[in-house]
């Protein structure tokens, strides 16, 4: 249970960490380090060299952008979730971080590592398909942007390569009367999520517009669900549309079973947690 | 790997040393600086065994390399009592009975530490998320619960007396 010899670097800005990261060595980038170091401490993770990011002030920020919060590398979980500025706008993703990990893990975890790290079993990635977030992806020379959607491809797999850092992630502020829902079951509180599923929607006319679900925990990689969204869309809300599409969901999902809880069990988990997400959203649109 | 000079604070003591990046600041503070208070139970970050105190936040000290302690102020277990008189935290646990085999008792008062820094009257929910990340296999909780709950109680007469006292 101890981490094999590394080379440890701890560049002072964004630059410099880059450029560690171009040298073609086997690196890691080490933010937060909660999922990493475990993985270290198992000898899953053996990087030759190890750059530590903690020291780049520069990612550390939560800032209103006019249409968008955009949130760097380096801010931790804990001040997202005590962000002003994330209670207003994005009040999901207070509520989802009292279901993630525990106070002393949100006290070094940041978000963005939890992105990279992409764990099936994480809200985030959810959240961030369904807010329909940018990645803000930098290396030596440039930045790419990516759509949250194109960022996840599977358990512990994004499109980020080896010399890249997400520097950003940019969620747009949901418009005027968007509601919410989040919803999950777990052995313990801040354990990995059984299933985790998440929407967010309007009324327009009292009909629901622009509805966007996801699940985590279920299958490999957090989803959209997009069959749901197409059934929801312009149908006024009621109890037994509710039901059909959360029947329909569970039928079409895939999921990965795990040592704790089968694929039937989970099936189970959408088909009784969708409705009531769905209701929370629209109780709270406006 | 090449060793690195560290400098940090541990329980108000300027310490210095040189270490390879891959010891953890768990093993860090046990074996460099001989304060065994700090426990290692799971050493992947489950347990909450390590939680110690770096710049006023509890974290998990097997998930930090002691080279990223570099110019931090850390509090363990040893650092809470003054002489013989314990900290108002590890009376309440001594006379609520908090603890049984004692293995989580270092982490859970870093816990109880930070929680009450910030939430000096927490309800009983609160005290159970805060510490729903340190696990005791002994005493089922409840006299933990009771133990921060009656700390809370402690700090709060201990701060009003300090405040009423005349200039």
């Amino acid at each position: 249970m101890k981490p094999s010899a590394f080379q440890y670097e701890r560049p002072e800005d964004l630059q410099a960490a880059l450029a560690l990261l171009a040298s073609g060595e086997d690196t890691r980038i080490l933010a937060g380090g909660q999922s990493l170091v475990p993985m270290m401490n198992y000898r899953l993770a053996q990087p030759d060299v190890l750059v530590d990011i903690n020291r780049l002030s520069e990612l550390d920020y939560i800032k209103d952008d006019g249409d968008v919060i955009a949130i760097g590398a380096l801010a931790r979980h804990a001040a997202i979730k005590s962000s002003s500025l994330i209670q207003a706008h994005l009040p999901i993703i207070a509520e989802a971080y009292s279901w993630i990990a525990h106070a002393a893990v949100r006290n070094r975890g940041t978000l963005c590592g939890n992105l990279c790290h992409a764990d099936a079993a994480s809200e985030m990635p959810a959240i961030m398909q369904i807010l329909e977030a940018e990645m803000v992806v930098s290396k030596v020379g440039s930045n790419r942007t990516v759509a949250a959607r194109d960022f996840f491809v599977g358990v512990y797999e994004t499109t980020i390569e080896a010399d890249e850092i997400l520097t950003e992630v940019r969620l747009p502020k949901p418009g005027a009367g968007t509601g919410w829902g989040f919803e999950e079951v777990a052995m313990r509180r801040g354990d990995y999520a059984w299933c985790t599923v998440v929407a967010t929607l309007r009324l327009s006319d009292g009909r629901i517009a622009e509805p966007r679900i996801a699940l985590a925990g279920v299958e490999d990689c957090a989803t959209r669900l997009a069959a749901a969204e197409t059934a929801l869309k312009g149908q006024a809300p009621n109890a037994s549309l509710f039901d059909d599409v959360a029947e329909a969901a569970a039928k079409a999902t895939r999921p990965s079973a795990s040592a704790t809880s089968d694929a039937a069990y989970k099936r189970d988990l959408v088909r009784a947690l969708l409705p009531r997400v769905l209701n929370d959203a629209v109780a709270r649109s406006t | 790997m090449t060793k690195r000079s560290i400098e940090l604070t541990v329980n108000g003591r300027l310490r210095k040393a040189t270490v390879p990046p891959r010891m953890l600041l768990s093993d860090f503070i046990r074996q460099e600086l001989s304060l065994p208070g700090t426990h290692v139970g799971c050493e992947h970050g489950v347990c909450g065994s390590c939680n110690v105190v770096v710049n006023g936040q509890a974290v998990r000290s097997c998930l930090m390399f002691a080279v990223q302690a570099e110019g931090a102020e850390i509090t363990t277990v040893e650092g809470l009592a003054q002489g013989d008189a314990l900290h108002p935290i590890q009376q309440a646990f001594w006379e609520e009975h908090g603890l049984q085999c004692g293995f989580c008792t270092p982490g859970m008062l870093a816990t109880a530490q930070e929680l009450l820094a910030q939430n000096p009257d927490p309800s009983d929910d609160e005290i159970r998320e805060a510490i729903s990340g340190n696990l005791c296999r002994c005493t089922g909780y409840e006299f933990i619960i009771s133990a921060i709950r009656s700390a809370a109680a402690k700090l709060r007469e201990a701060n009003t007396e300090t405040t009423l006292q005349p200039v």
